[in-house]
């Protein structure tokens, strides 16, 4: 069985975040990279269809910046046979990334039986990349994926939806599954799996090797700003039953003109 | 020269710092206040391949550098100082297998701990001998086709739990140092071992320790490490191996008071605005930050020269020293900077304090680290 994972590296959940000089993008030369939490839902279910069929390879492929390549690595360390880079810049749009994943599956020559990915990454939360690449590659997919049972090449899916409640999906693959928190219990990288994923290929391809280009780019970003800062709290006095009516005009009218949330 | 990890380096530590902080820090202040052996928590570890890093990978170990190792021992420290004593005794005792053993000897003793969650123990202190170690009264005599050993020793640490001891003895206590064998006890072939009752400890409360009590125990000939009277020298260059690892367990420790006094400090409100902003506070904080960089580095260049098959005596002295005081002042000032909340259970750094103060003490006290400094200094001149 073929299965891909696709992972994205993120800035760590404590990383102060920040514009770059110009504005064109987020500061990211002091950002510490890690792989994307949702992503490692993924790597852990494909890593448990592998050990439980014979002949299964995990590739892993991610769309990115080659200076720090923690995500695939981590995930190679975790037990996957094999890693895709398709080298780029960080300010990728959805579409594009969903196009050079579909490219980096297609070089490999081999056809998916099942897809990975997380939900959403936690840095754009575009939530848009698995549905994509779905589409792209013309398979189902199913996302916000909580239960998992496979059965030969039938897959009963269960995912969340508003309320707590739970869908059920009967699907057979090839099937793209987008991962949330709650699928299973990520493994911790080994340190044996750590020395041994040194050896693990790790293919690289350019953005023009699998087809993508500037022409795809359907999101341009103008600006990176911070919001700006809260200004403080206005606080009203009204110990005195006489002054309440006032205060009590007052705020309504501020809320009103000024706030204008009434 | 490079003072950056290696990509793998920088795995080893993003994984197992992600251990001490989602298995051990949770863990940390229960097993210490119930003093309880952290046998699940070594069994993961041991899973994922945290311990016995000194194994070789001929003999099924992963094959580590020593300064992997040291990255290994802070990432744990960090965790919990208690439970990485429990894990990095087990180095310490089959540091003298690595060094001193045959290549049977190694096979028969070190694999098995590549299959197994298995634990050991060093035993050189004694009652009566602690910084004095080549004066210890444990006899060997040889029985004819075995040895047999008789003695009392002190301050075991996994002593309850040991697969396997590793028990310094001496051939005659008059040859001091010259008569000193290390030899390897199989607690499951042995009769006569007697494992005392747990010490009630400071610190390193979840760490077992006790005394253990060896009546005429028969070992077989082949269990001694080199010739009868190498042991000393294998204890000796088993130390230093272990003391940069040793010194590395007290960075790991004041990285975690140092981690949670900057995050305090910059939380706790007083006079209307953070402590973090009052003078008397960062010269604390910045103190902190300083040593923890120049112990880190001490560590790296005594593991390194290991590495390089250079002599480290006087660098890991150095290391532990240097790493142990500045562990034991960091913990400090980290109940210090909480105050009052500090010197609580409620708060991790009362049990930080505590624990430091263990590594000013075992594997050569940071007094005795200072004596082997100035031995290695005057024998040059």
């Amino acid at each position: 069985m073929n299965i891909f994972v696709c992972v994205k590296q993120v800035p760590d959940t404590e990383t102060k975040v920040t514009p770059n000089g110009d504005g064109s993008f987020i500061e990211t030369s002091s950002i510490k990279w890690i792989m994307n939490p949702y992503d490692e839902f993924a790597v852990e279910q494909a890593l448990q269809v592998k050990a439980a069929n014979a002949d299964s390879t995990v590739t892993v492929l991610r769309v990115g910046g080659v200076k720090d390549t923690e995500a695939l690595r981590t995930a190679l360390a975790m037990g996957a046979d094999d890693a895709v880079l398709v080298e780029s810049a960080d300010n990728l749009d959805s579409y594009m990334i969903a196009k050079a994943l579909k490219g980096a599956i297609d070089k490999t020559g081999k056809k998916p039986d099942l897809v990975f990915a997380g939900k959403q990454a936690i840095d754009d939360d575009c939530l848009q990349v698995p549905q994509l690449l779905a589409q792209m590659l013309d398979i189902p997919s199913v996302s916000v994926v909580v239960g998992f049972e496979m059965n030969g090449s039938k897959l009963m899916l269960k995912r969340e939806i508003e309320g707590g409640s739970l869908e059920v999906y009967e699907v057979e693959t090839p099937v793209l599954i987008a991962a949330n928190k709650g699928l299973n219990t990520p493994r911790y990288a080994s340190l044996p799996g750590i020395m041994k994923a040194k050896k693990k290929p790790m293919a690289q391809h350019s953005l023009a090797d699998v087809g993508v280009s500037d022409s795809d780019r359907r999101v341009k970003y103008s600006q990176f700003t911070l919001p700006p800062e809260k200004p403080a709290g206005k606080k009203f006095e009204a110990m005195e039953e006489g002054a309440r009516a006032g205060v009590v005009k007052e705020v309504v009218g501020l809320l009103r003109n000024e706030a204008k949330v009434i | 020269m490079n003072f950056e990890y290696s990509t793998e380096q920088a795995e080893i530590k993003a994984t197992t710092m992600k251990f001490a902080r989602e298995v051990m820090m949770p863990k940390a202040s229960e097993y210490d206040q119930s003093a309880t052996f952290p046998k699940d928590i070594i069994e993961k570890a041991w899973e994922l391949g945290f311990l016995n890093t000194c194994i070789p990978a001929e003999y099924g170990g992963v094959g580590f550098s020593a300064v992997d190792s040291m990255i290994i021992t802070e990432s744990l420290a960090y965790g919990c100082m208690g439970m990485n004593t429990a894990i990095m005794a087990n180095d310490l005792a089959l540091l003298p297998i690595v060094i001193g053993a045959n290549d049977e000897q190694k096979k028969k003793f070190l694999t098995p701990f590549t299959e197994k969650p298995l634990i050991a123990s060093f035993c050189l202190t004694e009652p009566g001998n602690g910084s004095d170690a080549a004066g210890l009264k444990t006899t060997v005599k040889d029985g004819g086709d075995h040895w047999v050993v008789n003695g009392e020793k002190m301050w075991i640490t996994n002593a309850g739990f040991a697969d396997l001891f590793v028990v310094y003895a001496t051939l005659d206590p008059s040859l001091k140092h010259k008569g000193i064998c290390a030899i390897v006890i199989d607690p499951k072939e042995s009769t006569g071992i007697e494992i005392g009752k747990p010490e009630e400890k400071m610190g390193h409360k979840c760490s077992d320790t006790r005394g253990v009590r060896f009546n005429n125990v028969k070992v077989p000939k082949a269990n001694m490490l080199g010739a009868p009277g190498e042991g000393w020298k294998i204890a000796m260059k088993t130390l230093d191996h272990s003391r940069p690892m040793v010194a590395s367990s007290a960075v790991g420790g004041a990285q975690c008071a140092y981690d949670h006094s900057a995050k305090y400090a910059s939380e706790r409100q007083q006079f209307g605005r953070p402590i973090s902003q009052f003078q008397a506070i960062q010269f604390m904080v910045a103190e902190m930050a300083m040593k923890i960089e120049a112990a880190r580095l001490l560590v790296t260049k005594s593991a390194w020269l290991v590495d390089q098959k250079l002599p480290n005596t006087q660098l890991a002295s150095f290391a532990k020293a240097f790493a142990a005081d500045a562990c034991m002042q960091i913990t400090t000032d980290a109940v210090q900077i909480y105050g009052g909340y500090g010197y609580s259970k409620e708060y991790p750094v009362e049990k930080l304090m505590r624990d430091a103060k263990l590594i000013q003490i075992y594997e050569g006290t940071s007094q005795i680290q200072r004596l082997v400094i100035a031995k290695e200094i005057f024998s040059r001149s």
